[in-house]
């Protein structure tokens, strides 16, 4: 499957005192790094896609469905958070498996499709391990291994590797990179670190807040013509 | 690694409390002294029987409370906004303030012989009906009980679930059953031993709801035993035998328990996610609401009648009455100090017991410390304040009057019996916390009242009031130690509705009821606002 | 400030009231409904202390049983001049303690059913056990024990556990008095018509009145309450042609109480009016000495047994636990 546009129509939100408003068109199969200070909404932006949120009003658009009231399970998107991804008391092969079947009914094909998103992100022979017994990145394998099953046309990363080293960091970009050559998911991922958008993104959206205020190409955004906003949030 | 100053404080407090156990057992033994023959006298085929019937009723009790407890602490989980939530979890609290003969009579408002629902029983039975005596009454007030107890406390524990496993389990599309395998069964199996064994041992100690209800003395607990041995016979010896006896039968059903919760360790973050989205199907919203309104009307029934009855009393002239003025600051007075010790004597050991196991590699069996400070203290419940309150007497008694340290005996009594409450509502909490800042605290050097004002607090600040309130709310509906021996300086609110249903006075008895039932719905709200304001 | 002073104030005040005080202060124990603002206790002190010019200060705990405990807790420390409410199922127990001294005083202006010559206990006040049925429940209450026994199994009563009440002794005594060796066969069929059997008579009279069961075990002169108090003659006794199981209540000096003067003084006061005016109306039992005036007519129509059924105290002292244990095998069946 390849990816899907995703388009925020006039959505806007309120959660307490703080409103947001986004407005952004996300092209089929392009990878957009979403940055912003905290607080600004970056999550927020992501959580309205996933349908973990509901706009107040405005049209949350997948491809061609209006996904603004759909059910999280029903929109055609995964999402990997920083932390918690995987269910604790599972192990391994039947975390990434609940991506196919979530009551884990399994058909020969499926086995063979898990086995497969293991083999890819070099999990082979850790099917039974617990999260526990994993480390950091490994975990974060599985849940990538997950979104390999569950073969969605968007994919949102909420800061997934920030509590990665430096090398494994870059290797799971390189990861996810060769993921989307593979797939051409359209991919929408929150980062703080310049060097993930450069590495990874098309495009950048710099969200201030609650607001869209910023959204060009990798190569215009960390150039001297990038909002002077966006520049002092990167601090160069 | 340094002596952590939380492991003493646990080890004091265990002391506190074998010092209060222990010393009370040593009166008995004292006085027992000269005749060990009751103790030998107290087995014999009526024990055997008394004991059988004890454990039977403990343990249906048990499992017919707590299994549909997981179920609407479940419901209560998934749907954490409906009007008249928090309203449904105050109701919960207030069975364990009543007396136990009002909770019997509530019960049999309903369900009695002549009953609301008698006429319908009786049609539907093709007999007269003849009232839920036996053990099925039995069971019902038991449930009634310990339903809601046990809800409150699973409810804490699913609290306690990050979630963003929520939020993944909704974009995975994982249907009720299989997220409640997957998330929320482990958290209930990991908090089951703790409150099944609660609810168990509450149930062995069942006294007046089994006399009342059983319809016999086919129904009668060790309790009952106990009761008779040192009120009606004075058989010091015997008292000591039996209570041991049941202590060691506890520890028996309490150490099954155990081996089948699981502990939980699981991969603990912050929770970052504010809101947990609510995807129920139709179908489970029905099923939730339908469970929830089922347990409702179950407790609220026997309340409703409890009310009623309330209302019938002469409530102006009891308002103005300067007996239940006194009782009522009594009452208030004690249960306050009683649930402060208890709810500091409960930190001390969950704090404790969290750096005992932080010490072991994960793959040890826990000390028999750690088991001493988690479920060891539970077994306070097990031996009967009257016990406690008579080896103390004797102990005492040589200081001249011993009757002037009868209040001291009435709050240490309800403070160590509700920390087992306490326990189970903190707890949870403080490990969540613990497992989260452990390290940066080692790694800050923040140790101390500081880590416990800056760290732990601001964590379990709202289980800690819940805890209070429990315990508060116990305190004000036990009779007290002293009512078996006596003292002026102690009338409390359940010892002055006892003297009124005593001598004829049933109505000012029912008033009395439906103003303790208020005074402990007014706790909850207090605590409830409390915890809303910070 | 000030509070300081006024703690001092009281403090001297009572250090220089105490030796006084301590001479002409008399401590009674009692049970509880005694003390009650509705009980006798409140008049009984009224007019004791008119009379002495002492202090008399009631102890109370919840009933006669809690108070023997009470007092072999207390052992030879005890406070007591002067025990008040044991029964006569509980005086041989309380002599077997060696804690009270012979009484010496007159018994002549005591009275009670087949009379009364202790040394140690002076009565004040008795009460038959008796059956109380729901006029609106039943129309023809049992007229003897073995009606009650044979009657309809679908008609239930209500009574209270011997082995944790006093009533429910009293129950057990009364059926052994009557039966004999057959007690055990009509417990039998008597099981059958025991709703509940209640821990204690506030939760048998409880469950009585609230309609749960239309006959409840108590005392010939509970239906004087509902009618002096409550003007309502809904609930009445069941008179029993084979007799019924009295109950005398009765006080004791304690050893530490024949040192002060006022323990013969209060024994002596309370087989007179002073003190028994007061017991029919508040205590809700038949005055065992002299009063001032007739008792109020309602006391008149109440059941009077034909005949009083009474073990001696040492009779019941030996059988007692053998007594139960018969029971229990019956009623456990």
């Amino acid at each position: 499957m390849s990816g899907a546009a995703v388009r925020l129509d006039d959505v806007t939100f309120s959660y307490g005192e703080t409103s947001m408003a986004f407005d952004l068109a996300v092209g089929t199969g392009s990878i957009v790094a979403v940055m912003g200070p905290s607080g600004s909404g970056k999550s927020t932006l992501l959580n309205l896609v996933a349908g973990f949120e509901t706009p107040a009003s405005g049209r949350v658009l997948i491809g061609d469905l209006d996904a603004t009231t759909m059910s999280p399970a029903r929109r055609p998107v995964s999402m990997i958070f920083q932390e918690n991804n995987l269910f604790a008391h599972v192990d391994v092969a039947n975390n990434v498996s609940l991506g196919r079947s979530p009551s884990l009914r399994l058909s020969p094909k499926d086995r063979e499709d898990v086995a497969a998103a293991l083999a890819r992100t070099g999990l082979t022979g850790k099917e039974r391990r617990l999260p526990a017994e994993l480390s950091g990145g490994e975990r974060q394998r599985v849940a990538l291994s997950r979104v390999l099953v569950r073969d969605r046309p968007v994919l949102l990363l909420d800061e997934p590797f920030a509590s990665l080293g430096p090398a494994l960091r870059r290797e799971m970009l390189e990861l996810v990179r060769e993921l989307h050559a593979e797939r051409g998911m359209t991919i929408l991922m929150v980062t703080h670190h310049p060097d993930d958008a450069e590495a990874l993104a098309d495009q950048v959206a710099f969200v201030d807040e609650g607001r869209i205020a910023a959204f060009s190409a990798v190569e215009e955004m960390f150039s001297a013509s990038a909002p002077a906003a966006f520049r002092a949030y990167i601090g160069t | 690694m340094t002596r952590d100053r939380r492991i003493l404080a646990g080890i004091s407090a265990l002391t506190a409390i074998a010092v209060l156990i222990g010393g009370a057992f040593a009166g008995l033994a004292w006085e027992a002294f000269s005749d060990w023959s009751g103790a030998l006298s107290a087995f014999n085929a009526y024990l055997l029987r008394i004991v059988r019937f004890t454990l039977w009723q403990a343990v249906l009790s048990t499992v017919l409370s707590v299994v549909p407890a997981m179920l609407v602490a479940r419901a209560l989980a998934r749907h954490p906004a409906f009007p008249g939530r928090g309203l449904v979890l105050r109701l919960f609290a207030l069975p364990l303030a009543l007396p136990a003969i009002v909770a019997a009579l509530g019960v049999l408002a309903l369900l009695g012989r002549a009953g609301l629902f008698a006429d319908v029983l009786t049609a539907a039975t093709g007999a007269r009906w003849q009232g839920i005596y036996g053990l099925s009454g039995i069971l019902v007030a038991h449930v009634f009980f310990n339903l809601p107890l046990a809800t409150r406390l699973f409810l804490q524990a699913l609290e306690t679930i990050p979630a963003d496993q929520w939020r993944l389990a909704a974009q995975l599309g994982i249907g009720a059953r299989t997220g409640f395998r997957l998330i929320e069964w482990p958290v209930l199996r990991a908090a089951l031993p703790g409150i099944a064994g609660l609810v168990f041992m509450l149930c062995v100690t069942s006294f007046t709801i089994v006399l009342t209800l059983g319809g016999g003395p086919r129904a009668t607990t060790l309790e009952v035993a106990i009761y008779q041995a040192l009120r009606f016979d004075f058989d010091p010896a015997r008292a000591v035998t039996l209570t041991a006896l049941q202590i060691v039968l506890t520890a028996a059903v309490v150490a099954v328990l155990i081996r089948l919760g699981a502990n939980m360790t699981g991969d603990a973050n912050l929770p970052v996610a504010r809101r947990r989205p609510v995807v129920a199907g139709k179908f489970e919203q029905v099923a939730n609401g339908a469970l929830i309104l089922a347990a409702l009307l179950f407790v609220a029934g026997p309340l409703a009648a409890t009310v009623i009855a309330g209302l019938r009393a002469d409530l102006a002239r009891l308002a103005a009455d300067p007996a239940v003025h006194a009782a009522t600051m009594t009452s208030l007075l004690l249960a306050l100090i009683a649930a402060l010790l208890s709810v500091a004597l409960s930190l001390a050991l969950t704090m404790a017991r969290r750096a005992v196991e932080l010490r072991r590699s994960s793959s040890a069996s826990p000390s028999l410390l750690e088991r001493m400070l988690d479920t060891g203290a539970g077994f306070v419940l097990v031996v009967p304040p009257i016990v406690v309150g008579a080896g103390w007497f004797i102990l005492l008694r040589q200081s001249g009057n011993v009757f002037a340290v009868a209040p001291i005996m009435v709050i240490t009594v309800n403070a160590v019996m509700a920390m087992p409450f306490a326990i189970r509502a903190i707890r949870p909490a403080y490990d969540a916390a613990s497992v989260r800042h452990e390290r940066l605290c080692a790694s800050l050097g923040i140790s101390g009242v500081n880590r416990f004002r800056l760290v732990d607090w601001p964590s379990i600040r709202r289980p800690m009031l819940m805890a209070l309130a429990f315990a508060m709310a116990l305190s004000l509906g036990d009779l007290g130690v002293i009512a078996l021996f006596g003292s002026d300086s102690v009338q409390t609110l359940p010892y002055l509705l006892l003297a009124r249903m005593g001598s004829y006075r049933t109505e000012d008895a029912a008033g009395l009821a439906l103003f303790l039932g208020v005074l402990c719905l007014l706790l909850m709200m207090l605590v409830d606002n409390a915890r809303r304001r910070r | 400030m000030r509070d300081r002073f006024l703690i001092i104030l009281t403090a001297s005040l009572g250090l220089a009231a105490m030796p006084a005080a301590a001479q002409e202060k008399l401590t009674v124990y009692t049970y509880e409904s005694f003390t009650a603002s509705w009980g006798p206790g409140p008049v009984v002190e009224k007019a004791f202390e008119a009379e002495c010019g002492c202090d008399l200060e009631f102890v109370a705990v919840a009933d006669g049983v809690a108070l023997l405990n009470r007092l072999k807790l207390e052992g030879s420390g005890t406070q007591a001049d002067i025990v008040l409410g044991l029964d006569t199922n509980l005086t041989y127990e309380a002599r077997e303690t060696g804690l009270f001294a012979p009484h010496g005083i007159s018994l002549e202006r005591v009275s009670v059913p087949g009379g009364w010559d202790d040394d140690m206990f002076v009565p004040f006040d008795y009460g038959y056990f008796a059956f109380v049925y729901d006029t609106e429940a039943i129309a023809t209450p049992p007229a003897s024990l073995k009606e009650l026994v044979e009657g309809d199994p679908e008609e239930k009563i209500v009574i209270q556990d011997p082995r944790t009440s006093t009533p429910g002794l009293g129950l057990l005594l009364w059926v052994k008095a009557v039966y004999g060796d057959d007690a055990q066969a009509a417990w039998e069929k008597l099981g059958q018509r025991v709703l509940t059997v209640t821990p204690g008579w506030s939760e048998a009279y409880g469950l009585f009145t609230s309609g749960e069961a239309g006959m409840v075990l108590s005392y010939t002169t509970s239906p004087a309450y509902h009618e002096i108090a409550e003007d309502s003659q809904r609930y009445k006794a069941a008179s029993f042609e084979e007799g019924h199981y009295l109950q005398v209540e009765v006080a004791g000096a304690t050893l530490k109480g024949t040192e002060n003067p006022l323990t013969a003084q209060f024994l002596e006061f309370m087989t007179g009016p002073g003190f028994q005016d007061a017991i029919p109306e508040t205590n809700w039992m038949f005055p065992a000495g002299e009063t001032s005036a007739p008792l109020n007519p309602v006391f008149d129509t109440l059941v009077e047994p034909s005949k009083t059924l009474a073990f001696t105290p040492e009779e019941v002292a030996q059988n007692r636990q053998r007594w139960i244990d018969e029971w229990l095998a019956v009623m456990s069946r």
